[in-house]
């Protein structure tokens, strides 16, 4: 049982990284149409800034810097997303095909400039060392950071959910995943909430970036496309759009990824995909999708 | 008399459809014009085409001011309303949300609103979604007349209500008819006949003719030209 406790724990913190890349790709999707590739490049940059501000920067391993590193983290995504928003996707609006095209284009390049600036070899990462802690459940013991990534995903989604249901930006964004033509027929530049979707998705990507670093133990140029798969997977499965399906995919992915990996060796992944398979079977639309327009 | 829009050759293609084929019409200022055809004719269409959502090519003038170039919510800026047909309201919004995402001005009209619909008052923490289609529409109309609007667009507003709801809709569109200038798409003749002062047909994508609702009493005369009887519909 200590080991399920112990497995179980850590697949939630796998999921909660899912999920701080598969929000955003998620509402940029619901309210755009718009299928980002890109998007484990903004976590690859996040992960990247962390771990330079915590290595080269201010190296004392203390909570403080670590915490300044998300947040550092978090506001690179966005700036990457917000720039390849403006530059690349706010012309080709409405051409789904191009600007798939486009993003796996920035995505690969992104990955070049990362492996030319970085080399191919991970960076060591150094977070603090309250975070190798563990703590006992029962008789399992559960390393400290699995409950980090926990708490962040789950402030995020607290912040989603504020945000999308009590200010006037988050209710053009919950019409706009619903209609997005009839809010511009309401006389709202729809455009404006691109915009800001893009630099809430960038944020949480850029910090899963951050926390990815802590629980791969460094940073490669691929680091992103390897949660960007799972993050998609993610988005299906919960549903295009919807926040909080995306948060319960999330951890559905994640507790099935590492539990069937332990128990039945190598099959995780193949276990995941199949259950994307059977979603999109019975219920296309995920478990909390709505049909956009 | 002051016109208040006018469209001059005003073409529109969707996907290789050549749907609106040069649309050429004006209506007056502060009244009700009705725009009537068959199904298909690019009624639709041609509201579409004045707010921008889709692609249009030609002149498209509001009290003298060219809008065609404006992008949608441009466009709805100048003062231009639009309810759709099939209302398009949002479903998983609550109906006190559905209007406050319509809200423009500092000091939307609610009290107009909730005169004419006291239903949406009782009904404003309910999602818009689990509303009976009547009172959809009335969303769908009360978005419209929150705000001070120059030209309000109406596209077939009593599109399979119950006839006692037709009434409440053309109650509304009268009293808003005062504030505003309406075109208004519409099948319902008698409500027509009701609340408009000029009528214009379409046919194939073209205005075929411009006249008065007394013309819809001619029985051949609707037959001919919309494809029905001029009686009650």
């Amino acid at each position: 049982m200590e080991i399920f406790i112990t497995l179980f724990i850590t697949g939630v913190g796998l999921g909660a990284l899912y999920f701080l890349v598969a929000s955003g790709l998620s509402l940029i999707y619901g309210l755009m149409g718009v299928l980002n590739f890109a998007h484990g490049a903004f976590l690859t940059a996040g992960a990247y800034a962390a771990w330079y501000f915590t290595t080269e920067v201010r190296a004392d391993g203390s909570l403080t810097s670590y915490a300044i590193s998300l947040v550092l983290s978090g506001l690179v995504g966005a700036i990457f997303a917000v720039a390849t928003e403006q530059l690349l996707i706010k012309h080709l609006y409405d051409r789904h095909i191009d600007q798939a095209l486009v993003t796996v284009g920035l995505g690969l390049v992104a990955v070049s400039a990362y492996l030319g600036w970085f080399g191919s070899d991970p960076l060591i990462a150094l977070p603090p060392t309250q975070l190798y802690d563990v703590v006992q459940i029962g008789d399992a013991f559960v390393g400290i950071d699995r409950f980090l990534y926990i708490t962040v995903a789950g402030l995020v989604l607290l912040a989603n959910f504020l945000m999308l249901r009590y200010t006037r930006i988050g209710l053009v964004i919950r019409a706009g995943v619903e209609n997005r033509a009839m809010v511009t027929a309401l006389g709202i530049d729809v455009r404006k909430a691109f915009t800001f979707v893009f630099f809430i998705g960038g944020f949480a990507a850029g910090l899963g970036g951050a926390l990815a670093t802590t629980y791969a133990s460094g940073v490669g140029p691929t680091l992103g496309d390897a949660f960007l798969i799972y993050a998609f997977i993610t988005v299906v499965i919960g549903g295009m759009g919807s926040i909080p399906g995306t948060a319960i995919a999330a951890v559905i992915v994640g507790t099935t990824q590492v539990l069937v990996n332990y128990y039945v060796q190598g099959l995780g992944d193949f276990v995941v995909v199949l259950l994307l398979a059977v979603v999109l079977l019975t219920r296309p639309q995920g478990l909390l999708g709505k049909v956009a327009h | 008399m002051t016109n208040a829009l006018t469209l001059t050759d005003v073409n529109v293609t969707i996907k290789g459809s050549h749907i609106l084929q040069g649309v050429n019409f004006e209506i007056e200022a502060g009244v009700v014009t009705g725009l009537l055809g068959r199904n298909g004719v690019g009624k639709s269409t041609t509201l579409r085409s004045i707010v921008g959502l889709v692609p249009r090519v030609g002149s498209i003038k509001l009290f003298g001011e060219e809008i065609s170039g404006l992008r949608t919510h441009e466009v709805i800026r100048t003062g231009v309303a639009f309810v759709p047909e099939d209302r398009e309201i949002f479903a998983s919004l609550t109906v006190a949300e559905n209007l406050k995402l319509a809200e423009r001005d500092k000091n939307p009209d609610y009290d107009t609103v909730h005169q004419l619909f006291p239903e949406l008052l009782q009904r404003k923490n309910q999602r818009a979604g689990t509303l009976s289609g009547g009172q959809q529409q009335m969303v769908a109309v009360a978005r419209a007349l929150l705000n001070k609007t120059k030209l309000l667009l109406v596209d077939e507003p009593t599109k399979g209500l119950a006839p006692k709801l037709v009434t409440e809709v053309a109650a509304a569109l009268e009293i808003a008819a005062q504030a505003t200038t309406i075109l208004l798409v519409e099948q319902n003749l008698p409500l027509v006949k009701r609340v408009a002062k000029n009528i214009i047909v379409m046919d194939q994508g073209v205005v075929v003719h411009n006249g008065t609702p007394a013309e819809l009493a001619d029985a051949e005369f609707a037959k001919r030209m919309l494809g029905v009887s001029g009686g009650s519909h």
